[in-house]
């Protein structure tokens, strides 16, 4: 394929994707919004008054950084696994898989599909926080970067677990299981300078908590780790799980007989 | 000389260990109508899927218009249209998107594909459906959609597997007409089908494969002048008083109306006429007991139920 004809597959899937998203936005867009308003209601208002602050600012901007950050990652991975594994399911997949478009164009697809929903999900998630909350953004390169950087990681994330999943439980499995008991941990709620030390040292092997935790410093200028720490973190996976999901690809595992 | 779809020696053992096809090797020559025909199981869809890279071989060789899958499998791509047996769409897109998308993977421009979309879907009869999800549409509608798709790139070979598969008669005739006219404009065409007047009907060439292997691979006249014997039914006007005497030929009464005769190769139908009309009875329909191709299709296949498992064959 020439580099026009690729461009052409690749924007035909991201369009495809963009599409299916917003066509069931009550399943996709809306969802986010009503949980963050709870969250909001909740944790900003009933509980948060009464904490007062929280690593030098109140207790709801505390959060609001992490809640816009867990609805990004959650978003981005779901809108892959779920539209790559029902394009297996339903065997549209393969469409594309005897079409001449490259393995690389493929991921790119799905994975920009991903971003966009996370990135449409914390735009509508930011519209509900600045309801509730003054948000204001101290350092926007990393505010923007970090947030980009997870929505790809966890949309490569979801693609992986595509390839591999049987069945609708599969790609429950891990949101379920994995993902949000380390996005809870990952000091969406809290500072981990509270945690005890032994737990403070477990939490550093948590990864999202270092997402979490730069994007907050992007965001009020306050962080308990060191921001260098998540930028190679993230281009560290993001390149391991690039090289994971064309592998799958290449060698066609739980994708062609 | 060059060809639209070469085989070599192709294999494909499953992970379960199943030995899908042995080995097989194919030609089909640009413009050809070629038919491949075998019983459930017999290596059909596998074949096509190696072909269409949805399974991969174990071993041998695949070319399309000379470019080895091996080497450019990008260009192979290009050249080849495949409607598989079973609904491999998204049942919630609608109809103008699902081909629109194909267009798109295969490179061709947003303007380009529209054009060629809205062609295909108004040759197909689908235009009035364009936006109606895929899922609202009858499984004649469905196949016909396949096909919309598979050729929205302008491939030069176009593989279909089974794709009159529970489509009325009339539909069939229509889709027949519609693979008839491509086939006269140049575009290479294969099927695997179950019903054998389909594979008489339009094709030129014809391969049986059965338990991996090609049994026959031939033109279908010359296949059909294998055939030793056919039964024609007779219907006769009025009532049958007696079941007619014809020297020279088996007759087994079916009712009061009709008769069958078995007339084997080197006979001719004109003295079974003869003698009918000296005998004063009056035909007023005939015609074959069973597809001809059909007839020879079973034979092949239970010869080489011999062939493949003698053990089950004797049991």
């Amino acid at each position: 394929m020439s580099p026009h004809e690729q461009w052409v597959a690749f924007v035909t899937i991201v369009r495809k994707e963009i599409k299916r998203f917003t066509r069931i936005w009550i399943q996709t867009l809306l969802p986010p919004a009503i949980t963050m308003v709870l969250y909001f209601i909740i944790f900003g208002k009933m509980v948060g008054s009464r904490i007062g602050e929280m690593g030098g600012v109140s207790y709801i901007d505390f959060v609001a950084p992490g809640l816009i950050m867990m609805a990004v990652l959650t978003n981005a991975y779901a809108n892959v696994s779920s539209s790559f594994f029902s394009a297996k399911f339903q065997r549209s997949v393969e469409e594309i898989l005897v079409s001449p478009t490259p393995n690389v164009i493929i991921l790119l697809g799905y994975v920009i599909g991903g971003v966009a929903r996370g990135l449409a999900v914390g735009v509508i998630v930011t519209l509900v926080a600045m309801a509730f909350t003054d948000l204001k953004i101290t350092h926007g390169f990393v505010t923007f970067f970090i947030l980009l950087m997870t929505a790809i990681l966890f949309s490569l994330a979801g693609f992986i677990n595509a390839v591999y999943a049987n069945n609708f439980d599969d790609i429950s499995i891990i949101p379920t299981f994995v993902l949000t008991p380390l996005t809870y941990l990952g000091g969406v709620f809290y500072s981990i300078s509270l945690l005890p030390p032994v737990w403070q040292t477990l939490s550093a092997f948590n990864p999202i908590l270092h997402m979490v935790d730069a994007f907050r410093y992007g965001m009020l200028g306050i962080a308990d780790t060191g921001l260098v720490f998540a930028f190679v973190e993230l281009g560290v996976l993001v390149v391991v799980l690039t090289l994971v999901a064309l592998y799958l690809l290449k060698s066609g595992k739980r994708l062609r007989a | 000389m060059s060809t639209a779809l070469a085989v070599e020696q192709l294999c494909k053992v499953y992970g379960s260990g199943l030995e899908a096809l042995k080995g097989i090797s194919l030609d089909v020559m640009p413009g050809d109508f070629f038919a491949i025909l075998g019983p459930n199981g017999a290596g059909k869809s596998t074949l096509i899927g190696i072909i269409s890279s949805l399974v991969r071989k174990t071993s041998g060789r695949v070319r399309i218009f000379d470019t080895d899958i091996d080497d450019n499998f990008s260009r192979a791509k290009q050249l080849l249209g495949v409607v598989p047996q079973e609904f491999n769409f998204s049942v919630f897109e609608k109809v103008e998107d699902i081909v629109l998308q194909q267009a798109g993977y295969y490179g061709l421009p947003r303007v380009q594909a529209q054009e060629r979309t809205r062609l295909l879907l108004q040759q197909l009869s689908l235009w009035d459906k364009r936006d109606t999800p895929a899922r609202m549409l009858s499984g004649g509608m469905k196949r016909r959609l396949m096909i919309a798709r598979a050729l929205v790139h302008n491939p030069q070979l176009l593989i279909l597997d089974e794709p009159t598969a529970g489509v009325d008669i009339e539909l069939r005739r229509s889709m027949w007409d519609f693979l008839r006219e491509i086939n006269q404009q140049g575009t290479t065409i294969i099927l695997t089908t179950h019903y054998l007047e389909e594979a008489e009907s339009l094709c030129r060439n014809v391969a049986i494969i059965d338990h991996g292997t090609i049994v026959q691979n031939t033109s279908v006249k010359s296949l059909l002048q294998q055939l030793n014997k056919e039964v024609f039914i007779f219907d006769v006007k009025g009532q049958l008083p007696h079941l007619p005497v014809l020297h020279g030929y088996n007759l087994v009464q079916l009712d009061d109306h009709s008769f069958e005769v078995e007339v084997v190769k080197g006979q001719s139908l004109n003295a079974v006429f003869a003698q009918l009309t000296e005998q004063q009875i009056d035909i007023v329909s005939m015609r074959n007991k069973a597809n001809r191709l059909e007839e020879l299709f079973v034979a092949m296949v239970n010869a080489n139920k011999h062939v493949a498992n003698p053990v089950e064959a004797r049991s």
